[in-house]
């Protein structure tokens, strides 16, 4: 195998990592694997090098669902004119603290 | 024997099989066939390369002749080392590589496992870090010896070839001689004979499910223990040794 490229149809894996418990899984990066145990090793071996990372997901990039960068402006647009979602406007008492 | 300059040799022969490995799947870095494997390799090389100075510091330390890590591993010649020849074997291809570093982990892994329970302290803390390691390339290992042998015609027939190619050098890894004995009858490592049947159950199952079987070894082959190496390990030795040699005492 030395010198060959592997074929174009190793599928691609998105990769997502939780720092720490509490915390989100991320999206980090994304790895080619032929398999999910093979993506999930490639995902530990590129993305947690430095500790990154206490779990690792891994999706087929296939497999996810986008919006249509065509329908960013009605998707997003109408957010723009309603701050009123944001809670800015309320006094917070001292006692509830950061919130 | 005694028992410290059983402990000094033994400690030698597992950084000299770490460094001698650890270089050699260095020498994938760049080459790799996928991006992602060109990250993994390298991690695995560094794990070794990480025991391998702890063993070295730790041998100096007990040899207590002011020999440092750098001087036992760049200023010692082939006929003073004392790796296993499976480790010092040519990278071959892909397959020859992966083969090789599952045969070596799938015995350190329960090596460094028993050796958790030293007497010797310095020894079972190098242990403890370096099982959780072997652990991992077993498995990285061991799930490409899996789809390769059980992959495509050119990659079953490479697998295969790896294993006729490499087999021969696997009975070196249960030896025993008097530093291995002395150090058992006093507490300090483990038995590599005693591991043979974990290391075969490791084997057996990898291959079952990579379709490969392990050939009947007639002629095993030996002698890296006593300094005996093949060919190989002078070239990689000049290239690993390099710039020691060539500027004595260079620091960066």
């Amino acid at each position: 195998m030395t010198g060959d490229t592997p074929p174009a149809v190793t599928p691609l894996w998105e990769v997502f990592i939780r720092p720490r418990n509490g915390l989100s899984h991320r999206h980090c990066g994304s790895v080619h694997a032929a398999d999910e145990v093979l993506a999930l090793q490639a995902a530990r071996d590129v993305y947690t090098r430095r500790g990154e990372g206490v779990s690792i997901w891994v999706v087929p990039s296939n497999q996810i669902v986008a919006s249509d960068p065509d329908h960013k402006d009605e998707n997003f647009e109408p957010t723009a004119s309603k701050i009123y979602r944001h809670p800015t406007f309320y006094e917070i008492p001292e006692e509830v603290g950061n919130m | 024997m005694e028992i410290r300059d059983a402990l000094f040799r033994q400690l030698l022969r597992l950084a000299d099989d770490c460094l001698v490995l650890g270089h050699r799947v260095s020498e994938w870095c760049g080459h790799a066939p996928i991006l992602e494997e060109d990250m993994a390799m390298p991690n695995m090389a560094l794990d070794l390369i990480g025991q391998a100075r702890s063993l070295y510091a730790y041998a100096g330390e007990v040899e207590g002749k002011g020999r440092g890590e750098d001087d036992l591993a760049y200023l010692r010649s082939d006929r003073e080392y004392g790796n296993l020849l499976l480790v010092e074997r040519p990278n071959g291809d892909f397959a020859q590589t992966m083969l090789r570093q599952l045969y070596f982990a799938a015995f350190m892994e329960p090596y460094w496992r028993e050796a958790q329970a030293s007497a010797d302290e310095t020894l079972a803390g190098i242990a403890g870090k370096a099982v959780k390691e072997m652990a991992y390339h077993i498995r990285h290992a061991g799930e490409w010896v899996i789809r390769m042998g059980d992959g495509t015609e050119e990659s079953a027939q490479r697998m295969a070839d790896a294993v006729e190619a490499l087999a021969p050098y696997t009975d070196e890894l249960f030896e025993t001689d008097t530093v291995t004995q002395t150090l058992v009858a006093a507490g300090l490592a483990p038995d590599p004979a005693s591991l043979r049947a974990e290391w075969d159950r490791t084997i057996d199952m990898v291959f079952s499910e990579a379709r490969l079987t392990s050939p009947e070894v007639r002629y095993p082959q030996t002698g890296g223990r006593a300094g005996l190496h093949g060919e190989d390990l002078g070239h990689l030795l000049s290239d690993l040794q390099y710039m020691q040699r060539t500027y004595p005492g260079l620091n960066w």
